[in-house]
């Protein structure tokens, strides 16, 4: 019963800590590049002022149009769920594992792609369909990084390999975890709309992916959709950052082993928003026919992964 | 008279009645309800057979020794692999003959209605038959009436050029496949009138190496050929959409799955355990099918011949896991091999569900407009709300997305090959993880697919008359495919009870008798091999339903008001019509440039100038066509080679009365001389 309620706990902090993430990630982006840029708190500001606003629902919508955003903000919230961050629980750990969670972000992504047709815009269109290429495109990738991961931890489920890592700290930072981490980060930019794949500033440009699938959204339903993307991105930073650094996780429900694993996830949430701020200033975005050129890297970098995780047993 | 010779009474004579009824049936209207009924009966009867042989263990037989006795006589015997097997044709089976009696409404004459009727009750007996055959003489014949039938079937719209086409590929493979069917079996066979499965299974463990060797080859190219594995799955992208569409949902959701059964029955069954590139070879191919047959999908245009493709990509997925498997038995590794029959068996009935309901969407689409060019849909969630739902539910379900059964199959497939990895050879160190990343692309891709599926054919506004004046279908035919989704949800959610119970099917086959412990016992998780990964699709769904409620629960208290309707933001133009949407190409066009090489998409621009200033353009037409082109390279030559030799044959038919008697006479001796040679 206390596990669970830890895990609702986690769920929940991860959910409120997800837009400031973005905030956190923007402010240093624009300090980097010679602006004094907005508070990280601004994310919660347009939350809350998008909460406010009314809902403008195109003519030509249907309810899928309406059910996206509940459905976007659902499966990350679920994924959200699964991915151990400051505590290891073996609640959340049993219902789903790192397969469950990939496909269910395709799900959340599926029924965007579907709404970005809904309206018959055609940014909505060329929306969904550089994202499900996209999409597609990365699978491969994330799945070979699974197979990296699970053949160390001989579990594909999020909490065994977590768990793994902490107690044999030998096999963690072996050449295949590395590998691994590498196309992660990659499929980590393209699943969350970053440079140099898709620019999450621009709005009305033709070189947009995300930001024209979502071009019709409005009020509260904009919001659930940027906040799912906001836990989304948490989502991807905690698995680079909980399967590959282990340490300093709360194996156990102590106070002080919490207060260590809280800490310990705050510091790696800061420093890969730090290199993603760093990494979106100092490069340009791609050409969209340049990105799976981008992709088919990260999947030679699994592939890799995964071959020398077979040499090295 | 046990339950299992009941149910099999009743399922003979439901499609009997069916199909002798529905052709002496005086009116239309007569025969399409006799042609349901009949094909529902024996459904019925087909269900509850296949469940008493799972249930009980006990395999159903039935010898007439004397009927053809010449060539072996007639021997039935359902074990618990044919059981499963006759329980998807069943299952399809049933919401495909309710579907057809709204479907076959309206369109036909009432003779021709009867000849319908007559065919499509002798094709769901004809693939029971096939499971249920317990020697070879049964099985080439139940085989061959399965294949002449959906002929008959496929040939509805004999009027259009395209379909006489497709029934040309159709007959000309399947009897390729027939050919190569006889050679295989008797090789095995350990004297001329023991031709009964039991006797070939000890034959062939009397074979050579060699022997093994050529009948898993022949068997792999003749079932190989009837399930759509890549080279041989041509006919199949042609055939299947020409049908009508109940008949299509038939042969693309049950009869391929036969070709598989064949396979499963030659390998794991008589012929035994073989060297591991049987499997190697299954599974390379198994994923050149997945990544071809969902490139093609995916460019085409076409509702039903989309459909027919991702056919070809599922089948792939299925001869992966039994790849895996065959790979994992020569290894010696039997209770990984268990799993990964089990995750091929899941995907084989899963995907008969969701194909079986897609292409039943596909034929209310098709009768509510009359088209199935996708680039004439849209719109039609808004006239057909129902098929709406249901087509996402089976979009859903094929594009792998959690919690429904595509998900529950491809997740035990991904787990299968993981715990493959653990074979110390280099050949499967590279290879597994490739089996694994063309899997995850060819579901990535087909989430992709049936984005364009279902969002281009009905969402937006309409973009043909066709669309735009759209009916709702007939109830038989909504609900037939209510039951087919409702099959996919439970499959899905109910995976973890699934997946002990499939283990039961493998249950009579020697070298993988249940008890080895590859599959735990049902619970509320579904485990993949040794303890690798857990997950429960149960749980999964409670946790997005309850997020969900929160999330609509909370936008509930704090929004103002009722949604607003407004245009479609459109750049300052006046009105929005279905010309500024996303076509079905356009969706695609960004993947077809990715795969460029393998597409090799042909591009024709024509630019017309105003006379006066090639500033000024006037029209200009853009074509590009994506051709199989290796369908071509392989095919052509074979084509032009048999075209070259019945030429030449020909000229032996010159008409002259004195060539014949020559012929006569020669033949005469030939036969003579050898009946001498012989003694």
């Amino acid at each position: 019963m206390i596990e669970f309620a830890a895990l609702l706990v986690q769920t929940a902090m991860a959910v409120a800590l997800a837009p400031g993430v973005v905030g956190f990630i923007r402010w240093l982006k624009a300090r980097l590049q010679g602006r004094r840029g907005a508070t990280p708190w601004q994310p919660y500001f347009e939350l809350k002022k998008l909460f406010g606003k009314e809902v403008v629902v195109s003519r030509t919508a249907s309810w899928i149009f309406r059910a996206a955003p509940f459905i976007v903000f659902g499966t990350s919230v679920v994924v959200a769920s699964l991915v151990p961050m400051a505590v290891v629980t073996v609640v959340a750990d049993r219902p789903g594992d790192l397969f469950v969670a990939v496909y269910l972000l395709l799900f959340g992504t599926f029924f965007l792609a579907l709404a970005g047709l809904d309206t018959g815009s055609p940014f909505g269109g060329m929306g969904a369909s550089r994202e499900m290429t996209v999409v597609a495109l990365t699978e491969p990738t994330v799945a070979l990084a699974i197979v990296a991961l699970a053949l160390g931890a001989e579990s594909t489920n999020l909490g065994d390999i977590v768990i793994r890592g902490v107690l044999e700290p030998a096999r963690v930072p072996g050449p295949s975890y590395l590998l691994a981490f590498a196309a992660l980060f990659i499929v980590t930019l393209a699943e969350t709309g970053r440079l140099p794949v898709d620019n999450p500033s621009t709005h009305l440009e033709l070189t947009m992916i995300h930001e024209a699938m979502v071009l019709e959204y409005s009020g509260p339903y904009l919001a659930l959709i940027e906040w799912g993307n906001a836990v989304k991105l948490l989502v991807f930073f905690s698995l680079l950052a909980n399967l590959f650094v282990p340490w300093g996780i709360a194996l156990s429900l102590t106070p002080l082993a919490l207060l260590g694993g809280l800490v310990a996830f705050v510091v790696k949430l800061a420093v890969l928003s730090v290199v993603v701020a760093v990494l979106e200033t100092r490069v340009a975005k791609l050409r969209l026919f340049r990105v799976p050129e981008l992709l088919s890297a990260s999947f030679v970098l699994a592939l890799l992964a995964v071959m020398t995780s077979f040499l090295v047993r | 008279m046990t339950s299992s010779s009941l149910a099999f009474g009743i399922m003979i004579a439901g499609y009997a009645a069916g199909g002798g009824l529905g052709l002496a049936a005086p009116t239309g209207r007569a025969a399409r309800a006799a042609t349901a009924a009949g094909g529902i009966a024996g459904s019925l009867g087909g269900l509850a057979l296949a469940l008493t042989v799972l249930v009980t263990g006990a395999p159903f037989d039935l010898a007439l020794p004397g009927w053809l006795a010449a060539a072996g006589g007639i021997l039935l015997r359902l074990d618990a692999l044919g059981a499963f097997f006759l329980a998807v044709v069943a299952l399809i089976g049933l919401p495909a003959s309710l579907y057809g009696w709204a479907y076959t409404a309206g369109d036909h004459g009432g003779g021709r209605l009867g000849f319908l009727g007559l065919m499509f009750n002798l094709f769901l007996l004809g693939m029971s038959l096939v499971a249920c055959a317990g020697n070879v003489f049964t099985f080439v014949a139940a085989w061959e009436a399965m294949a002449v039938t959906s002929y008959f079937l496929l040939m509805t719209d004999a009027d259009d050029e395209e379909t006489r086409r497709a029934g040309l590929w159709y007959i000309a493979m399947t009897h390729l496949g027939l050919v190569m069917l006889l050679p295989m079996f008797f090789p095995m066979a350990p004297g001329a009138h023991a031709t009964s499965f039991a006797d070939l299974r000890s034959g062939a463990a009397a074979l050579s190496a060699g022997g093994r060797n050529a009948v898993f080859l022949l068997a792999l190219a003749a079932f190989g050929s009837k399930a759509g594995i890549v080279p041989l799955h041509v006919w199949l992208p042609r055939a299947h959409p020409a049908a009508p569409s109940h008949v299509s949902a038939l042969m693309s959701a049950v009869m391929v799955k036969l070709g598989i059964y064949g396979l499963l029955r030659v390998t794991i069954d008589l012929v035994g355990v073989g060297p591991a590139w049987w499997g190697g070879l299954v599974l390379v191919l198994g994923s050149a099918s997945a990544l071809v047959g969902v490139l093609y999908a995916l460019s085409e245009n076409d509702l039903k011949r989309l459909l027919a493709y991702s056919t070809v990509e599922n089948v792939g997925i299925i001869a992966i896991g039994a790849g895996a498997a065959l790979v994992f038995q020569s290894y010696g590794m039997r209770s990984l091999a268990e799993v990964a029959l089990v995750a091929a068996l899941f995907h084989t009935v899963n995907h008969a569900c969701f194909k079986g309901l897609l292409f039943l969407g596909a034929g209310n689409v098709l009768h509510g407009t009359g088209t199935r060019d996708m680039e004439k849909l849209g719109g039609l969630i808004k006239r057909m709300p129902q098929t709406a739902l249901l087509f996402l539910v089976g979009s859903a379900a094929i594009a792998a997305l959690p919690p429904l059964n595509g998900f529950a199959s491809e997740w035990m497939i991904f787990q299968a090959l993981l715990a493959g990895a653990r074979i110390p050879r280099p050949e499967v160190a590279v290879g597994v993880p490739i089996a694994v990343g063309m899997l995850a692309l060819a579901s990535g891709l087909a989430a992709a697919c049936f984005v364009k599926a279902f969002g281009i054919s009905f969402l937006a506004l309409p973009r043909s008359e066709h669309a735009a004046l759209a009916r709702e279908a007939p109830w038989p035919m909504r609900a037939s495919m209510w039951m087919l989704a409702a099959l996919c949800a439970a499959l899905g959610l109910g995976a973890s009870a699934v997946v002990p119970a499939l283990s039961l099917v493998l249950g009579g086959i020697d070298d993988l008798g249940a008890g080895l412990g590859g599959v735990p016992p049902p619970g509320l998780l579904v485990h993949g091999p040794l303890e690798i990964g857990q997950m429960s699709p149960l749980l999964v769904a409670g946790a997005l339903a309850a997020a969900v409620l929160v999330a609509v629960l909370a936008v509930r208290a704090v929004r103002r008001g009722p949604p607003r309707a407004a245009d479609t933001w459109g750049c300052g133009r006046i009105q929005q019509t279905a010309r500024m949407e996303y076509t079905a190409s356009a969706f695609a066009e960004p993947l077809r440039r990715v795969f460029a090489a393998l597409y090799r998409p042909t591009a024709d621009i024509t630019v017309k100038l105003h006379p006066q200033s090639r500033f000024f353009v006037r029209s200009l037409t853009y074509q590009s066509e994506v051709e199989p082109w290796f369908e071509k390279a392989l095919y052509d030559p074979i084509l032009g080679a048999t075209r070259w030799a019945s030429r030449s044959i020909r000229r032996l038919q010159a008409g002259s009365v004195h060539l014949y008697l020559l012929y006569v006479t020669m033949a005469l001796l030939v036969a003579l001389v050898s009946v001498w040679w012989v003694r």
